[in-house]
Parts: C-alpha cells; sequence; structure tokens
C-alpha cells in the first residue's frame, strides 16, 4: 500500500513563479544609536556602553543600542517607582484612555513597525503585518477597556495595583510580548521597567517613542535594553514589586531561585514541546495545514509550537506524504519578500542550535526530509525539517528546539497518545485533530497543557488566557486572568 | 464502493483559512503579466442565456479567437454553449484550437429522465462538441442515492465517446464542504475528465474554499491511482486578481502537471475583459476606458 500510494508525485517546481515582492524599506526611520527610555526622556547609558542590533536575514548592522548597568537600571526602576503613586491614582478611566491612544498609535505606525520587527528579527513581512503587529495593538484595546472596570472583574473585592513591575521579554515576538506585558501592567495602575531581548530590541525602542508621542506621564514606561546581565539585574533589584517574564526555561528557574524569600511575585511563560495529535478521523488537510502553521510558523520560534507531531498509525503513510507535499510550497528566504513563508534563523546562536539537533537527528540515522528550497547566501537560514519514527526517548522528541523541526511519532490508541503527549516536563499547548466533538473534549481535559487547540493552531486572542503546566511556566497573560497578574486582591 | 461514498472529513474553517492565504501572494511584475495570459488560455467562455442566438453565439466565437488583436494573448480555451448552439459554434471555431464545449443533461437542474439527458447528450456530441458539461442529479444525491447519481455519470460518459466530460457539481446546492468532497469523489471515480463547481445559475457558484477542497479530491485521487482529472470553478469569477489567486492556488496544490487549459479551466464571461484590461495596463502603463474592450 505505501508503495503504490508515494507512486505518483507532484511537482511543484512551476514554470509559472511569483515574482520578487519585495517590501519597500524607504519608509522606515531607524536611528543609527538607541539610548535609554528612562522618566519619558531618551538618555544616554551611565555604562557609556552600546551594542549591535544585526538583521539576521543579512548579518548586517542595523542600530547601536544602549547597554543598561545597575546605574541605567536604578534610574529606571526610581522612575518607576516615582510615577506610580500619581499613575495608581488616576481615575481609571484616563488610565484607559492614555492606553486606547496607544493602541490607535500602534494601528496609525502599524507598517513601520512591521517592517523593522522582520528587519531586526528575521520573521516573514507576512506576519509581521498580519498578525503581530495588529495582535500587539489589539492587546492595548483590550486590555484599555478594563482598566475602568477592574470591580467588575473581581467583585466583592478591592483590587490594588502591585506597584513596579519588571519585565523581561523574548526575541521571538518582541512588539507582541511588549503588549502583552505592558497593556494589563498599565491597566491595572501599574508602572513599568521593560527590557526587550538583545537581538531584538528596535520595535521595542519605535515603541518608546510612540509612547513619548502619546503624552503618558514620565516614568509610567521605561524601557532598558542590554543583555542577560541586565535582565538579571531587574531581577534582583530590591525595589521591582513584580517580575513577568517570558523566555526560556533555563533562564524561568534562576528567576526563580534568585526571587526567593522576596516580596516580589512572578508570572513566568516559559518553554514548550507541544504535542500536535491526528486522529485517522480527522479532517486530513486541514490537520496537516495546522501541522505545518503549528510547527514552521515564525521559523518554529514560539513557545507553544507544535513540534511534536502523534499521527495515528492508520494515516501516517498519508500524512507523512502531504506533509512532504506541503514543504515544497514553503517558501524560504527574504523575509522582506511578501510571498516569503519562512523567514530568518533570529541569530547565529539560534542557528547553531539548531543546526546542533539536526545532526542529532542525522546521527541517529533517522528518516527525515528537508524543503529543496534554495536558501539566500547571506543570513541565517534552516530549512524546514521533518523528522519521521522519532523515538519517545530521542532528545528531538524531549528537548525544546526552537527552530522549524518536526519530530513524528505513531500512536494506536487514545490512552497512549495521551500517555506520551503528557510525558515531557512542559505543558503549555497540545492540538488535537478529529472530527468527532467527544474525542476532541476528552482529549482537551485529559493533556495537561495551558492552552488546548481543537482542529486548529497557534490561535491567538487578547481575550483568551495563555500560560503554561508544569516547567512552561505558571501565571496567565491574556484575558481577565492576565488581570489578576498585576493586582493584589483585598476583600 | 461503500468506502467511495465515505468520503474524508472536511474542517470547514480550516478550509476557509487556507484558502484566504492564497489572497495574500503578491503577483507583480512578469509573474502577473504570464499569469494573466495563462488564465487567459483557461478561459471557457460562456453564453448561456434562453435568448441565445446564433448571431450572439458567432460572435462570442469570433472573440474566443480575437481577444484582443493590439495585445499578445492567446485564444481561449473553449467556447461554451447550449446543445442547439454547438454547430453553430463548431463551424465559427473551425480550424482555431478553440474547442466547443456543450452543456447538457436537461442543464442547469438537470430534472428530467435519465433518457433525456442522455439524447440531450448525444445532440451535442453529434453536432461536434469536444467537451461536455453535465450536471448531477442534485435531488438523488440530497436523498443518498449516490449510487444513481454514480451510475448516471457513468452512463453520460459513456455516451460522450472522444468528448470530454465535465461534471458540475453545482456545488452551491449541496450545502456543506463534507457533501461537495463525497459528490467530487463520486464523479471522479465514476469517470468524470473534469469536475466543476457550478453552472452560474446558482449563487454562491465557484468559491476559493470549495475550489480548493476539489483540488484536493483530485490530488488524493492522482496519487492513489496516477490518474489526472482536470478542475473547472465556473461562475462569480469575473476578475483578474481574483483569477491569480485561483492559479497560485492550483499551482499550491496540485502544482506544474495541471497548469494549462488541458487541465484547469474558468468558466467565465466576463472575466477576460478584465484580464484584457489589466494586461494592456501592463503593456502602456495606463488604464484604458471600458469602451476599448468588446461586449460580446
Amino acid at each position: 500500500m505505501s508503495k503504490k500510494e508515494n507512486a505518483f508525485s507532484l511537482k511543484f517546481d512551476t514554470e509559472w513563479t511569483y515574482a520578487e515582492a519585495p517590501e519597500s524599506t524607504s519608509h522606515i526611520a531607524i536611528e543609527k544609536k538607541y539610548d535609554l527610555f528612562i522618566d519619558g526622556k531618551f538618555v544616554k547609558p551611565k555604562s557609556g556602553k552600546y551594542f549591535e542590533t544585526i538583521n539576521p536575514a543579512t548579518e548586517k548592522p542595523l542600530a547601536k543600542v544602549a547597554e543598561a548597568n545597575q546605574k541605567d537600571v536604578d534610574a529606571a526602576v526610581n522612575a518607576a517607582r516615582k510615577a506610580f503613586p500619581k499613575w495608581s491614582g488616576l481615575p481609571a478611566k484616563e488610565r484607559g484612555k492614555y492606553i486606547f491612544r496607544i493602541a490607535r498609535l500602534i494601528q496609525e505606525k502599524a507598517r513601520e513597525f512591521a517592517v523593522i520587527e522582520t528587519m531586526d528579527g528575521g520573521k516573514p513581512i507576512k506576519e509581521a503585518r498580519d498578525i503581530d503587529i495588529p495582535l500587539a495593538a489589539a492587546h492595548f484595546f483590550y486590555y484599555a477597556g478594563w482598566a475602568d472596570k477592574l470591580q467588575y472583574a473581581f467583585p466583592n473585592a478591592k483590587a490594588e495595583p502591585l506597584g513596579v513591575a519588571g519585565q523581561i521579554i523574548p526575541w521571538n515576538f518582541p512588539l507582541l510580548m511588549a503588549a502583552w506585558k505592558i497593556a494589563p501592567a498599565l491597566a491595572c495602575g501599574n508602572t513599568v521597567v521593560l527590557k526587550p531581548a538583545e537581538t531584538t530590541p528596535l520595535t521595542a525602542l519605535k515603541l518608546a517613542e510612540l509612547i513619548q508621542e502619546s503624552g503618558l506621564p514620565n516614568g509610567v514606561v521605561n524601557i532598558v535594553t542590554g543583555d542577560g546581565k541586565t535582565g538579571a539585574l531587574i531581577v534582583e533589584h530590591p525595589e521591582i514589586d513584580k517580575i513577568a517574564f517570558t523566555g526560556s526555561t533555563e533562564v524561568g528557574k534562576i528567576i526563580q531561585r534568585a526571587i526567593a524569600g522576596t516580596n516580589k511575585k512572578a508570572t513566568l511563560e516559559l518553554g514548550g514541546k507541544a504535542a500536535n495529535i491526528i486522529f485517522e478521523d480527522a479532517p486530513i488537510d486541514q490537520a496537516v495545514e495546522g501541522v505545518i502553521n503549528g510547527i514552521f510558523f515564525n521559523q518554529g520560534h514560539v513557545c507553544c509550537a507544535g513540534s511534536r507531531l502523534f499521527v495515528q498509525e492508520s494515516i501516517q503513510k498519508e500524512v507523512e506524504r502531504k506533509l512532504v507535499d506541503r514543504l515544497e510550497t514553503l517558501i524560504v528566504g527574504d523575509p522582506l519578500d511578501k510571498n516569503t513563508d519562512v523567514g530568518a534563523i533570529n541569530s547565529k546562536q539560534q542557528l547553531e542550535t539548531i543546526n546542533g539537533y539536526l545532526k542529532i537527528g542525522e546521527s541517529e540515522g533517522l528518516r527525515s526530509h528537508q524543503a529543496k528550497n534554495k536558501l539566500p547566501d547571506s543570513g541565517y537560514f534552516c530549512r524546514p525539517t521533518l523528522f519521521f519514527d522519532v523515538a519517545q526517548s530521542s532528545r528531538l522528541a524531549k528537548e525544546e528546539i526552537f527552530g522549524p523541526v518536526l519530530a513524528i511519532q505513531t500512536f494506536r490508541t487514545v490512552d497512549e497518545v495521551i500517555e506520551k503527549a503528557n510525558n515531557t516536563p512542559y505543558g503549555l499547548s497540545a492540538g488535537v485533530w478529529t472530527d468527532k466533538g467527544s474525542k476532541a473534549f476528552n482529549l482537551s481535559s485529559q493533556l495537561k497543557a495551558g492552552v488546548i487547540w481543537a482542529n486548529t493552531f497557534n490561535k491567538f486572542d487578547p481575550t483568551s488566557p495563555f500560560g503554561g503546566y508544569k516547567e512552561s511556566g505558571f501565571g496567565r497573560e491574556g484575558g481577565l486572568h492576565g488581570l489578576a497578574a498585576y493586582l493584589k486582591i483585598k476583600a | 464502493m461503500s468506502k467511495l461514498f465515505n468520503s474524508p472529513k472536511i474542517d470547514q474553517l480550516g478550509l476557509i483559512e487556507r484558502a484566504a492565504k492564497f489572497k495574500t501572494r503578491s503577483i507583480k511584475k512578469e509573474a502577473k503579466i504570464n499569469g494573466l495570459k495563462l488564465a487567459l488560455s483557461m478561459i471557457d467562455l460562456t453564453t448561456l442565456e434562453g435568448k441565445d442566438t446564433e448571431g450572439k453565439v458567432r460572435q462570442l466565437c469570433y472573440k474566443a479567437m480575437h481577444l484582443h488583436d493590439d495585445l499578445d494573448v492567446p485564444t481561449v480555451a473553449a467556447i461554451c454553449v447550449y446543445p442547439n448552439m454547438v454547430a453553430i459554434a463548431k463551424k465559427a471555431l473551425e480550424g482555431s484550437g478553440v474547442k466547443v464545449a456543450s452543456v447538457a443533461t436537461a442543464f442547469p437542474s438537470g430534472m428530467s429522465s435519465r433518457e433525456v439527458k442522455l439524447a440531450d447528450t448525444k445532440l451535442a456530441v453529434d453536432h461536434g462538441a469536444d467537451e461536455i458539461d453535465m450536471v448531477i442529479s442534485r435531488g438523488r444525491f440530497h436523498q443518498g442515492d449516490y449510487q444513481y447519481v454514480f451510475d448516471e455519470i457513468a452512463l453520460i460518459k459513456e455516451a460522450c465517446g472522444k468528448a470530454r466530460l465535465k461534471v458540475i457539481l453545482e456545488t452551491g446546492e449541496l450545502g456543506t464542504p463534507d457533501q461537495v468532497r463525497r459528490a467530487s469523489d463520486i464523479a471522479i471515480h465514476a469517470g468524470a475528465d473534469f469536475i466543476k463547481t457550478s453552472t452560474g445559475k446558482i449563487s454562491p457558484a465557484a468559491t476559493m474554499p470549495t475550489t480548493l477542497l476539489m483540488l484536493e479530491a483530485i490530488k488524493d485521487h492522482y496519487q492513489k491511482t496516477g490518474k489526472m482529472v482536470g478542475m473547472k470553478p465556473a461562475g462569480g469569477i469575473s476578475d483578474a486578481k481574483t483569477a491569480l489567486h485561483y492559479l497560485a492556488m492550483l499551482k499550491e496544490t496540485l502544482g506544474e502537471a495541471w497548469m494549462s487549459s488541458e487541465w484547469f479551466r474558468f468558466g467565465a464571461s466576463r472575466l477576460a475583459n478584465d484580464v484584457l484590461m489589466q494586461l494592456y495596463k501592463q503593456k502602456t502603463g495606463a488604464y484604458q476606458s471600458a469602451d476599448y474592450f468588446s461586449k460580446d
């Protein structure tokens, strides 16, 4: 049967091809050098140091960015502390107005944000334009609406802000993660010190410019740049009341140790190794599309990526064939091209990490398939890769690769797949594909993960709480539940 | 046979989402020009009105061969007419390479006896039709009498002789994507050379999600049997941009082998002029008035 099914292949290398369609960068203003955004002003770093941020698709520098040291972080935290009484004391609807204004300004400058996000991080312009930036604006709109309704969110209690929030965000969705962090914090009356990732600081700094333009009172949002050392200074700062971190489980554990015994509250959104499960009664073409989107969206740099695929054995050949075909039509290349589906890997370091895992697959002698796309000559690129018949005990199935690499396993029964899917230290998300509603509900109640998608994957909405089980972290961002992370409840 | 009527399931939301992604393909410059010319060569230029006359059909045939003499463009693939116009069209198109397609089987409703449908088909074939566009019996299909639908298609196919058979599912009357997939599988297995969405008399006619799921049925069949089946979305595709999005969908679903008029057609009456207008704009840099394009 398998031979017969593989006999007739399709040829996607067609005579009619799409011409290059690069998004224009002529309207983009990137400064040569960015200072720190503290107390409503851009100030030179006391460290006197700057580092380069590059375009991972070209390896060329885009700008120099300040590196914040202890004194700089002190200044940012002091500004946030000083601004807190007035900001938290504002009538709630006034706070809401500022947040609405930020949301509208993001929409107005959406194109500029999208292009910079793509240049600095390597993601396809299509995704920055259609997902990252609109969702970032949506988060500000959503939480702006909550600002004067906290009494309704937490009835029979008084909800009070925590104080100064230290927020450390990753490089995979730079502006969106800034929005996830800043919007609920402000809506609840907190002030903020935010640190973007060192490889993708530019949209956060553009956001700082926008915040200046919005007239938000000085010191309410401070944005400091730097690497992990700057992050540690924020985490360890005694004047910070809350840490919100999105990033690796490894760093999450360091943060937990650092704040143990302090009064700091924390929400941690960490790694993942999501199971995407296809049953034989699934809508197969849509499932295959969901699997592709689940693992290759944003080059697989997604904490909730569907990086483990479980296929029921009876449909293994068919699903594999469809995945292989689909890989042939994914366009890998220049992130600024409007037709690019998979862009550049965010950094050289991450590319090396991913290549390390590809080597593991090779040394294990695994059956695999890679897209045949010609990759650009410069920049950090990685071919979308499928590994078949991966063992549950393989590092490819156990560890978060954070790249365009899918580990495929098979299963026979419902119980077996539930056990295997839950057999991971992570628990951020999972996907189930079946035409049978009862099966989807059964799985969604038994899978240990914070977000379960049925017959879809990687769907995000500001109204929906997002966060993990187990080593994928704790606390929720988004929705009503996202407010709780920035409030003290007094009865 | 029972397995045949038990088609793969379709998730409607996922289908719509996937189809929408083809609309984000940016098709510019030479890709646009080449795509538009390809689209023209795939058109079944259609007139299916009660008021059709021999004169009208002759005019349309001339247009089929001379879409725009100022532009370097191909002829359309075929003219699509009622059976009683086949002979007129055949004569007008002689030697041009443009095919004559005829609707048959009590088009558009299909509400007649098998004998009448077979006679209708034979009339068109006898008058020289190269292609027959039949309609399925939607009533029988909704009754669950899939065997009847299958047998009818097989019989009409036999009556077609050398003419290629396009099977119109009239997807706008089938209700759900699952039903469209089932009807597609029945038609393909019963011997359809093409499957076609619509008569153009019912709304909705062709849509991208529906066309996509039919392309996927064709793909599944090809990968199991090696037999190619053509696709014809018909009705509602009236502008050049939409046609290019359909081509992107075809390219990324079935690939090179289907990228010609032998395996893909647009059933359309208004599409050609919009494509010509776009090509003229590509050539001269400015849009021309609609009055420069013949209305046939």
